[in-house]
């Protein structure tokens, strides 16, 4: 998988870089529009994170630019500009997500994962970690081919943590995930806290051959066993 | 009061007392003129009585049937008298009041008294003539005035309306074009078609304001998106390279307790910084996009989304709906009054309490049991106002539900009663 990073600000291109290294893909890096427009001309990418603010000119015109020269590949925009405006038309000239800074490590991976899968699995959309099969579509899961009945938030939950399988999620993404983006965050973590606890024992209950790590107090990690 | 009204009301005003003054001054003039009049008449008949006196040969006989006949067969009166009043007296003008036969009251009479010589004997001759009955013509005289009185008021009430609406419609034009104009909906300038230089001058400083009002709008708008590019950047570094140290792993429990409790400054942060700027995005009213809003439905749909967080601080969450209410408004800022007031319910709650919202016609109620006692309704919906210190909250909430409110003109109150806050929210 090949993912280019269009992004200005060196510091979090290269965080965003580290990121998804981590997980195998390759990434290819630039820093303002001209080269951006150059990379996209001459290389084939998977999936493009495209910054709008960029010097030499608005992420946009990359986004007209695939269109023009029916360019295919996924684009993911990311955005300080957390402007409704930009979002639609962003998504109206062919962005797949719209992602707004400051965002988590853990929601940039998530959002690139529902990408990428949308793109390649062809309509099956399924997610596998050790033994369980989850369906994001029908919100269901199975361990070992049985089903297992969760409630809204601990599926939330559990989707969020396999789709960054073996990666810390820390609580505050995972909060923010699940309320959607909510300001009032008060009590948020006691009730994730809850949540995990009950997904845990209704996965060791089922059988499950996964693990719900606990990081350092800050977040939890999902491994399989 | 209408223009047009108040035109009438200061016209009929003073057309009352032009036309008051004007029946007075009229009254004296042309009493004037009649008495005038009848007083030369009296002259000329006292000359022609005198001359017929003087040529009388049988003057005494005239002079006994004059005073016999006193006004009543002739108009006029003879009396002897003495030398000294005669030379006293000068031809004098009186009015009065006599009984004439066949008459049941008093008639007016104009009387010229003088005094006269003949044959070494004073005399004093009255002359009378009929006059107007002033208390008739002062009738005639009020109402012809009343009349015409009337007959301004309504001439003044047609044309003044005719002339407002035909010299005053590029105003009322403009303003019906000010009263709809939006300021982030990118109206193009007012445009009235006139040569009137009052209303010329109106709408040049009517797009003076409004274009310094845009720039206003617009230039703050542009601070609002640099404000959060500049400031979200550097949080999303910060986020970033924090948790990728976290995942690194290699770090003993102290080190990662610190950076754990960076990440969550950060956080806090960043929460902070949004906040702020969603309410400056409400107060500089740039969600636009106001649709029908279901309110019904939007209360179900939260309490369902909320259901798990209630259920795990044991709180009973209901929802009554009396009557459906239908609101129009942005949808993102209607999802998020609901879901801000229904939250504070949940979390400011005790375990085993519960929420009750109610919808009746144009007003939504939230009660909840409350931990404590009633809160300070004037402080509550300042910006960080926070009930209990606490380090995940930002005291924003209600900030934002009373700014959504104050866009639409809704009304938010805070109420305290049988140990139940009430939030409610009227709609207009």
């Amino acid at each position: 998988m090949k993912i280019l990073v269009i992004e200005d600000e060196p510091e979090l291109r290269e965080a965003i870089e580290i990121s998804l290294k981590r997980e195998n893909y390759r990434v290819e890096t630039a820093s303002d529009l001209e080269s951006a427009l150059i990379k996209i001309g001459s290389y084939r990418y998977d999936c493009i994170l495209l910054d709008i603010m960029l010097p030499g000119g608005s992420g946009l015109k990359i986004l007209d630019e695939l269109k023009a020269q029916e360019i295919p590949g996924n684009v993911i925009i990311i955005s300080a500009k957390d402007s409704l405006d930009d979002k639609i038309r962003g998504l109206e000239l062919g962005a797949d997500d719209y992602l707004a800074k400051p965002f988590h490590i853990s929601e940039l991976s998530a959002r690139l994962k529902a990408v990428l899968r949308r793109k390649l699995s062809g309509g099956k959309t399924n997610l596998e970690a050790g033994n369980l099969c989850l369906d994001p579509a029908n919100r269901t899961l199975q361990v070992a081919g049985r089903d297992v009945t969760l409630n809204r938030k601990e599926f939330d939950v559990l989707h969020y943590l396999i789709l960054n399988q073996d990666r810390l999620v820390t609580r505050t993404a995972l909060a923010e995930h699940v309320w959607g983006d909510h300001i009032d965050q008060a009590d948020n973590f006691d009730f994730i806290y809850y949540q995990i606890k009950n997904l845990r024992r209704k996965l060791t209950d089922s059988g499950a051959r996964v693990e719900l790590q606990a990081v350092y107090g800050v977040g939890y990690k999902l491994t399989a066993t | 009061m209408k223009l047009h009204n108040q035109a009438l009301k200061y016209l009929s005003v003073s057309i009352f007392i032009i036309v008051s003054i004007w029946a007075a001054i009229f009254y004296i003039n042309l009493m004037d003129e009649i008495h005038d009049s009848i007083d030369d008449s009296l002259e000329r008949d006292k000359a022609v009585i005198l001359k017929k006196l003087q040529e009388d040969p049988d003057f005494e006989q005239t002079l006994r049937a004059g005073i016999q006949a006193a006004f009543t067969e002739s108009n006029f009166l003879i009396r002897e008298i003495s030398g000294e009043s005669a030379r006293a007296a000068r031809d004098l003008y009186t009015d009065t009041v006599m009984y004439l036969l066949g008459e049941d009251d008093g008639e007016p009479f104009r009387m010229l008294t003088t005094a006269f010589t003949r044959g070494g004997k004073f005399y004093q001759l009255k002359v009378i003539s009929s006059t107007v009955e002033e208390d008739d013509l002062i009738e005639d005289l009020f109402w012809a005035v009343f009349w015409l009185y009337i007959v301004l008021l309504i001439s003044v009430a047609v044309i003044n309306n005719f002339i407002l609406k035909k010299l005053w419609k590029p105003f009322y034009s403009l303003l019906q074009q000010l009263k709809n104009f939006r300021i982030d909906r990118n109206d193009p300038l007012p445009d009235i078609q006139t040569n009137t230089r009052e209303f010329l001058e109106l709408k040049a400083a009517s797009d003076a304001l409004i274009s310094h009002t845009l720039d206003v709008f617009s230039s703050q708008k542009q601070f609002t998106e640099n404000a959060a590019h500049e400031l979200q950047t550097p949080l999303a570094v910060m986020t970033g390279k924090l948790e990728l140290t976290l995942e690194r792993g290699k770090l003993d429990e102290t080190d990662a307790e610190t950076i754990s409790q960076t990440l969550q400054m950060v956080n806090r942060l960043s929460k902070l910084n949004k906040a702020l700027l969603l309410l400056s995005k409400i107060e500089n009213r740039q969600f636009t996009d106001d649709q029908p809003i279901d309110l019904n439905a939007l209360v179900k749909q939260t309490a369902a989304d909320l259901e798990e967080f209630s259920s795990f601080k044991q709180v009973e969450v209901s929802v009554e709906d009396i009557a459906s209410v239908g609101i129009k408004m942005d949808h993102t800022l209607a999802h998020m009054l609901v879901s801000n007031l229904l939250k504070n319910a949940i979390i400011h709650n005790v375990p085993g309490g519960s929420v009750r919202v109610i919808l009746e016609e144009q007003l939504l109620t939230v009660r909840n049991t409350a931990a404590g006692d009633a809160l300070p309704a004037d402080q509550i919906f300042k910006r960080f106002y926070k009930d209990a210190p606490s380090a995940q909250s930002t005291g924003l909430g209600l900030s934002i539900v009373q700014a959504i409110c104050k866009r639409y003109g809704f009304i938010v109150r805070y109420a305290f009663e049988k140990k139940e806050h009430h939030f409610s929210v009227r709609f207009n």
